[in-house]
């Protein structure tokens, strides 16, 4: 059976309601579609809930969201079950999520994988005892360009090796806030051996933050 | 209209078709899964690829419109192939489990493998496994076997309008379900059972009883509700083994509602199977003679006001024929069918009739329901609305039970008075349906039955006459009966004659002691306690409250065991055929009514049911000359005006699985009951 419709499996708390900051940006994205098609709230409206109940979707917040969107519980349930960045069962503090798709598994992402579950101790699925962090493997994340990469919470971490992704997780358990993106140092997805087009523009070219 | 090329013949179809359509009109198959004719389109079985010239990709034909100068190709070696693949991947994860699967013999995956699959499978590696689903006492689940066409959770949203079924998680995941562990509460669930293309939802009841090649199949008409769904009676020996529904795009389409299909393992149990005559006070066996001798005794003597006959919700058209031709010989005038009491006025046709007919429910533009149910009374019927409702721009409104019917509408309270105002035209909604072009009401029993009905009525037609419901080739004013035999009974004339009683007054009648005898045909719906010391004779063919009450008891024939005609609530007469013989001693109804007739010594002049039925075609002519049809009814005065009593409607109908004697007896049915409306004593932890 599936991890997503095993969720019957957790502890679920019995009630679920939005706080009033959280209903204020719920508000706000609901303002965002038509009266008659209130339905495609779903998404940011689970997602905000979901950061409200640290980071994961008890049954009893889609059906909160259901009622909210007045729509059927199943449509809600359906859309949760489908998208794995939402959880189902709790998380740790720290939600590290390593891509293993072809591109970065190309680039190495079994290193990145195993250099996690030996710096956390723990598998594929699995949380840390303190729950300070849950490991998953997750689909696609659409950071190819700086492959192989992770998500922790909402940063992303590209151009690891096994050593940068022990160290990004060192600092996080000293609850220090590890440098995001390229871990390899170059800005954004410029090719890695430095610009070799549209060189000139550097120097002129306002903005940009390098 | 586009003109396109299939295999090289050059064939024009309506636009808007899709290609798979347009290839069923010249005869070429398609294979598919996924598409039905009355459901959205998904287009994910893959089943039906076809070639497209100048499209780089196989096309799916069930998704993909009509265009002119289109050139398809639907035989040729690629297709084949592509077939061929697609059945491969479909069976990767389906098990092999045909001998012990009860969808086999009438499977679409077992008869597309054979025609378009491979003749092996070279798959070798685990299977997926699915848990088993729970969806109610009704539909039994066998996951693991779901090829994810959607078929059910389409028919669920879309047509029952009960969004509780839906595809969870993704991929090589996906579980169709409820997510969470519930009962379907949907009137119209087994539905699923006969969309789903494989063996992953079956008819629980039936489950491993028999095959379908086993099964003798007899065309027959629904008894259950008023509707007259057509129906496909499945038997064996002597045994009716499941109810199935026949397309009639004029009545049910292609839907059954599940008390229709599953309350017939109510016809194996409590069957009357011999006469009884009550002696001592207790019901002893006896032979038709002595059941007979005991009933001449007691008419013999009676005069005819002194006697009364009901006929109940089941009864058919040819028995109460010969029934009312039998005691109007003997001066009875106290005859009805309205057991209930409904304040049906028999003078004017137009004015029981379901005058719009069903399919003219799509018609409509606005429509009114007073004191009914739909959903509960007749579920197919409410089905047609919801499809009316789905087009869009279909204001309905109801006086009566708020209730969840599968779609929006206004309610304007339970309270009957607020009719004056749509009458007299100071409500809003008069102003919605006499805008509308075709404004149509649906009365319900539940109005009907009450002391004031016959002012509701009134009030019914005035509405219909003051909102322009009633013109040329349209008529808005329906009656939805619930009793399959009411229609047939009042066209017959099943009614009180000069001087007569009707049920209340022959109820008072019998508690008064000026009734003497009561023969009651299939009735059950009636107050026994009320009918006093009066003599009952009870022809039926379930031991239910009329046979408890009774002092003869006949047994007759349930509709599966008969050849007879049943009129529906539009008024349209439909023949029943006879699936299996019924058990024991009984017989068929009017057999038995021509077999007392002799014995009475009042012998009636029919000796077969062609000269019965040409004796009823003098009576009424359309349910001989137009079977099937509908003729439409004159308009006319009917109903009295009257004072309404504010007394809140509601629906004759409580439990949906629970209306008649055969229902009654079945159980099936009566774990519906349990499920749906018991509360927690539902399930026990040896179910599902």
């Amino acid at each position: 059976m599936s991890e997503q419709t095993d969720a019957g499996a957790v502890e679920q708390p019995a009630t679920f309601a939005f706080t009033e900051e959280t209903r204020k940006a719920a508000e706000a994205v609901c303002a965002k579609y038509p009266a008659d098609r209130q339905d495609s709230a779903v998404m940011p409206l689970l997602d905000l809930a979901q950061r409200q109940n640290d980071g994961w979707l008890p049954r009893a917040a889609m059906d909160y969201v259901a009622e909210y969107l007045d729509m059927p519980a199943i449509q809600v349930y359906e859309v949760a079950t489908f998208y794995t960045m939402y959880n189902l069962k709790p998380v740790g503090k720290h939600h590290v999520q390593v891509c293993t798709n072809l591109p970065c598994w190309l680039r190495g992402s079994d290193a990145v994988m195993k250099a996690c579950s030996k710096n956390l101790g723990v598998g594929k699925g699995q949380t840390t005892e303190d729950g300070m962090f849950t490991l998953s493997e997750v689909e696609c994340l659409g950071a190819c360009v700086n492959a192989p990469m992770m998500q922790i919470g909402d940063d992303y971490y590209e151009d690891l090796d096994a050593d940068s992704t022990a160290r990004i997780l060192d600092e996080l358990k000293a609850g220090d806030t590890p440098k995001t993106g390229s871990q390899a140092g170059r800005t954004s997805s410029e090719p890695a051996g430095g610009l070799t087009s549209l060189t000139d523009l550097g120097s002129s070219a306002k903005g940009g933050d390098a | 209209m586009p003109k396109l090329t299939i295999n090289g013949r050059e064939v024009e179809v309506d636009a808007g078709l899709t290609v798979l359509q347009a290839c069923e009109q010249i005869g070429i198959e398609i294979p598919r899964f996924c598409f039905h004719e009355r459901l959205s389109i998904a287009g994910n079985c893959r089943m039906c690829l076809v070639e497209m010239e100048r499209a780089p990709k196989p096309v799916a034909s069930c998704a993909m419109p009509v265009a002119d100068g289109m050139v398809i190709r639907t035989d040729s070696d690629k297709v084949r192939q592509m077939r061929k693949g697609v059945m491969e991947f479909l069976l990767i994860n389906h098990p092999l489990d045909c001998p012990i699967c009860d969808q086999g013999g009438e499977c679409d995956l077992q008869d597309q493998a054979m025609a378009y699959g491979m003749d092996r499978g070279r798959y070798h590696e685990n299977k997926r496994a699915v848990k088993d689903k729970y969806l109610g006492p009704l539909v039994k689940t066998e996951m693991t076997r779901c090829i994810h066409c959607t078929r059910c959770i389409r028919f669920i949203t879309e047509v029952a309008g009960v969004p509780e079924l839906g595809a969870t998680a993704r991929g090589e995941n996906t579980e169709v379900g409820t997510y969470v562990e519930k009962a379907l509460t949907s009137e119209l669930s087994g539905n699923i059972i006969d969309l789903c293309p494989v063996g992953a939802l079956t008819n629980r009841p039936f489950a491993f009883s028999a095959r379908s090649w086993e099964l003798r199949k007899t065309e027959s008409i629904d008894a259950m509700d008023a509707v007259g769904s057509n129906i496909r009676i499945d038997s064996r020996g002597t045994e009716v083994m499941r109810i199935m529904p026949r397309l009639n795009e004029d009545v049910n389409e292609e839907w059954l509602g599940d008390r229709s299909r599953f309350a017939c393992d109510g016809l194996k149990r409590q069957r009357l199977d011999r006469p009884y005559v009550r002696r001592d006070g207790k019901l002893r066996p006896a032979s038709w003679a002595e059941a007979f001798a005991a009933i001449k005794e007691k008419v013999g003597p009676a005069e005819g006001s002194a006697m009364a006959v009901i006929a109940g919700d089941q009864a058919d058209c040819e028995s109460m024929t010969a029934l009312k031709d039998l005691f109007s010989k003997v001066g009875v005038t106290s005859f009805d069918c309205r057991q209930d009491g409904a304040a049906l006025d028999p003078s004017c046709r137009a004015g029981y009739l379901f005058n719009t007919t069903i399919a003219g429910i799509e018609e409509a533009d606005a429509c009114l329901l007073i004191g009914t149910n739909p959903r509960l009374e007749a579920p197919v019927l409410n089905a047609r609305i919801r499809k009316r409702y789905q087009m869009g721009r279909f204001p309905i409104a109801a006086v009566g039970p708020a209730a969840d019917l599968t779609y929006r509408y206004d309610h304007l309270g339970d309270d009957p008075t607020v009719l004056r105002q749509i009458a007299d035209g100071s409500h809003d909604f008069a102003k919605v349906l006499k805008d509308a072009a075709r404004p149509m009401l649906i009365l319900g029993q539940g109005a009907l039955t009450r002391p004031d009905g016959a002012a509701i009525l009134a009030l019914a037609r005035q509405i219909a006459e003051a909102t322009g419901m009633v013109g040329d080739g349209w008529n808005g004013f329906n009656v939805l009966h619930t009793a399959a035999a009411r229609v047939g009974g009042l066209d017959l004339g099943f009614v009180p004659g000069e001087g007569g009683r009707d049920t209340a007054a022959i109820l008072d009648g019998a508690g008064k002691g000026e009734v003497s005898l009561v023969y009651l045909l299939d009735a059950d719906g009636i107050d026994m306690d009320r009918l006093g010391g009066a003599f009952v004779v009870y022809q039926g063919h379930h031991g239910d409250a009329g046979a408890h009450r009774a002092d003869v008891i006949l047994p007759g024939a349930a509709y599966t065991e008969k050849d007879a005609t049943y009129v529906n609530t539009e008024g349209r007469a439909q023949r029943a055929q006879r699936a299996v013989f019924p058990p024991g001693e009984a017989r068929e109804d009017w057999a038995v009514v021509r077999a007392l007739s002799e014995a009475l010594g009042h012998k009636l002049p029919y000796d077969t049911l062609a000269q019965l039925r040409a004796r009823m075609g003098e009576v009424a002519p359309h349910l001989v000359e137009a079977v099937d049809e509908v003729t439409a009814a004159p308009w006319g005065d009917f109903g009295t005006a009257g004072d309404i009593d504010p007394a809140p409607l509601a629906s004759p109908i409580t439990n949906y699985y629970m209306t008649d004697p055969i229902s009654r007896a079945s159980p099936t049915m009566a774990e519906c009951t349990a499920t749906f409306l018991g509360g927690e004593q539902a399930r026990t932890g040896t179910d599902g």
